[in-house]
């Protein structure tokens, strides 16, 4: 850990402002771009994941934080993509064919990017051609498919059998969730992962890249 | 405008009977007395396609046949089937006239056969919000539901209703940030002028058609705030309020025409028969199949029809989902008959009851106490804009809330307590006039996130 704490604490207090213009101090006195996130900004956004999970924030605290966490990155992510660092992985995001369903899948995004993974949002209503697309221009790691009704499940499937058929299942890891699924049902149709909830995704996310 | 609430005292606000009852379908009475149960249903893990057609369709005359034969076999004197469609039953209008007069075959057959008075309510699918920024005025999705308008009568549709969603690509995002301030505005404006719109033509549909325009659910706003809250994503009393800010917004369904039952899923539904007596269809502990709430009882205390939601066409160990679900509202709506049967004040003994065990638990159930709904309502009224009123439902809210908190009367958790005296500011805050409304959101809510003239904007 360096001095720059007061990051951390911006960024768990969902202070923007602050966050930005420490981010901006730092930066003017040769703090590391990749530390500044690595030792301040993720922990700073897993302490506000533990706090969710605690019961003590709810997920209006969660976003402001993740705004913070953005207003500081605006500054530094310039730098980490010049010098070459790579984020913690790629997720491709989507509420399956169908589907309109967006709060759940916007907050997945949110807790993601917040534990440094970048973000392919496909928005609602992806086709599998969607997210097949995504994985062969985007180099994804991870697909995500999110799904709220028993009617609008069984596209994760066909998703996953056309990501089969393109023969792109074994460059990318799939997880999903949403109300009506399983763990059963993700092992049912050949997903690698399935998250009860969206504060579980960075941890599901982070195993799935070390696998 | 509705000026007056059509019920003001707490002794005539009771379920089974509403200032404006009606009759529809094969001689279905509702808000007349006896509370009549509500059965809805929806297919199991199926895709909805051309080759599972035959099985969908297999689905339900299985489960149309499995609830009223239920429902005969329970002595049932009469039973409201709702059949909301899934998507591609709307964007197809076809399908869904297909299903809807499978079902209302069924229902005619078994009032011949038994006596039993039924009607079919079928509720399209608001697929507007398939695109966002959404076309609320015209496109395909909107011919295609205009469409389904027109055709359910032919189908067999003795009643309409839809749970609508203008402004909900503004709300989404405002609730999960907790912005008390856009969901005023998304319910407030852009929800009151989709609604006026809308409901001036599925009022038109219905007259034209011989189909009773129902009523409409603010489903997509605060039943999503209640689960979110249930979840523990947002504040429970936030919940609360977008539930008290949403009535005025379901409100204009009524001055537009319709007559009610409102939707089962709108728990505004006991403010829509204080402010316009309507008969209200709600729903709670016999709901949990498709959802939870905080809600369990206290959603039956003045509800003129009882429902499930919906259940998925699964196998227990008595009989199919819809089948059980069936006989849990037959016995619910038979007590409370019951009730009413021995005398009115055994009636109010047991509303009271329903009430009591639900409201000082939670603010979403809080707010549903009939007395104060009836306070509320009043306040409500007392403005005369769909804006105006969505800020005093607000603000009322607000103050009835912590009224309740600080007399003991409504527990709520620290955190809880802290969002509520966190969320005052912005409501004491808000402007009631549209144009300042309108003004004020200018700078909070990102260009191109809804279309200005969707809504006659501009």
């Amino acid at each position: 850990m360096s001095e720059w704490t007061k990051l951390y604490d911006a960024v768990l207090n969902g202070d923007a402002d602050a966050a930005r213009t420490l981010t901006e101090e730092a930066l003017a006195a040769g703090a590391e771009p990749q530390s500044l996130v690595d030792d301040h900004m993720i922990p700073a956004m897993d302490e506000v994941g533990r706090r969710f999970e605690a019961n003590d924030f709810f997920v209006p605290e969660l976003l402001i934080a993740a705004r913070a966490m953005k207003a500081s990155l605006e500054k530094i992510r310039p730098l980490l993509i010049a010098s070459g660092a790579k984020p913690k992985g790629r997720v491709a995001l989507g509420t399956v064919k169908g589907d309109l369903h967006d709060i759940g899948k916007n907050l997945v995004a949110a807790m993601l990017e917040g534990g440094g993974f970048e973000v392919v949002d496909l928005g609602v209503d992806v086709a599998p051609e969607k997210f097949i697309e995504a994985i062969e221009s985007n180099g994804v790691d991870i697909v995500a498919m999110s799904a709220l009704l028993t009617t609008t499940m069984p596209s994760m499937k066909t998703t996953i059998d056309a990501i089969v058929a393109a023969g792109a299942r074994d460059r990318v890891k799939i997880m999903i969730g949403g109300a009506p699924i399983t763990r059963e049902y993700a092992e049912e149709i050949g997903a690698d992962a399935y998250g009860d909830s969206a504060a579980s995704a960075v941890a599901i996310a982070r195993k799935l890249v070390a696998a | 405008m509705i000026a007056k609430p059509a019920i003001e005292s707490p002794g005539a606000f009771v379920f089974g009977r509403a200032p404006h009852p009606i009759t529809c379908g094969r001689g279905l009475e509702i808000g007349a007395g006896p509370m009549i149960p509500e059965i809805n249903f929806t297919l199991p893990g199926l895709e909805v396609n051309e080759a599972n057609w035959p099985a969908i369709l297999r689905h339900y005359e299985d489960m149309i046949r499995g609830v009223l034969r239920r429902a005969v076999e329970l002595e049932i004197p009469g039973v409201l089937v709702e059949f909301e469609t899934l998507p591609p039953m709307t964007r197809n209008p076809e399908w869904g006239f297909e299903i809807t007069r499978l079902l209302a075959e069924q229902c005619a057959a078994f009032s011949d056969r038994h006596g039993l008075a039924t009607a079919l309510r079928v509720t399209p699918n608001d697929t507007r919000e398939f695109r966002r920024p959404p076309l609320m005025r015209r496109g395909e999705h909107w011919e295609e539901m205009a469409r389904f308008f027109d055709g359910a009568g032919a189908a067999g549709a003795d009643l309409l209703a839809i749970e609508s969603t203008g402004g909900k690509e503004v709300c989404d995002d405002a609730l999960v940030n907790a912005d008390i301030e856009r969901v005023v505005f998304a319910l407030g404006v852009l929800g009151a002028r989709d609604m006026r719109f809308l409901w001036d033509r599925i009022v038109d549909s219905c007259r034209r058609t011989g189909v009773v325009a129902s009523g409409d659910s603010a489903c997509g706003f605060a039943n999503t705030a209640m689960t979110l809250a249930a979840r523990g994503m947002i504040p429970k009393v936030f919940a609360a309020l977008v539930r008290v800010i949403s009535v005025p917004r379901s409100l204009i369904a009524c001055e537009a025409g319709a007559t009610g039952p409102s939707k089962d899923c709108a728990y505004e539904g006991p403010y829509l028969k204080a402010m316009a007596g309507i008969p209200v269809s709600m729903e709670g502990r016999s709901s949990a199949c498709a959802h939870s709430s905080p809600l369990g009882n206290i959603a039956q205390a003045v509800c003129d029809c009882w429902s499930n939601e919906s259940v998925a066409n699964v196998r227990l160990l008595s009989d199919y989902a819809p089948v059980v679900s069936m006989e849990h509202l037959a016995y619910d709506c038979r007590l409370a008959n019951a009730a009413r049967a021995d005398s009115e004040e055994s009636a109010l003994r047991l509303r009271d009851w329903l009430a009591a065990s639900d409201a000082p638990r939670d603010p979403q159930a809080y707010v549903l106490r009939p007395d104060i709904v009836l306070e509320i309502s009043k306040r409500i009224l007392g403005s005369t804009t769909p804006c105006g009123r969505t800020v005093q439902a607000a603000r009322a809210a607000w103050e009835i809330l912590d009224r309740g908190y600080r007399n003991g009367e409504l527990r709520l958790a620290d955190r809880e307590a802290r969002w509520l005296a966190r969320l005052e500011p912005a409501i004491a805050g808000l402007p009631e006039e549209e144009p300042a409304m309108i003004a004020a959101m200018e700078s909070k809510i990102p260009e191109g996130a809804y279309l200005p003239d969707e809504y006659g904007l501009n």
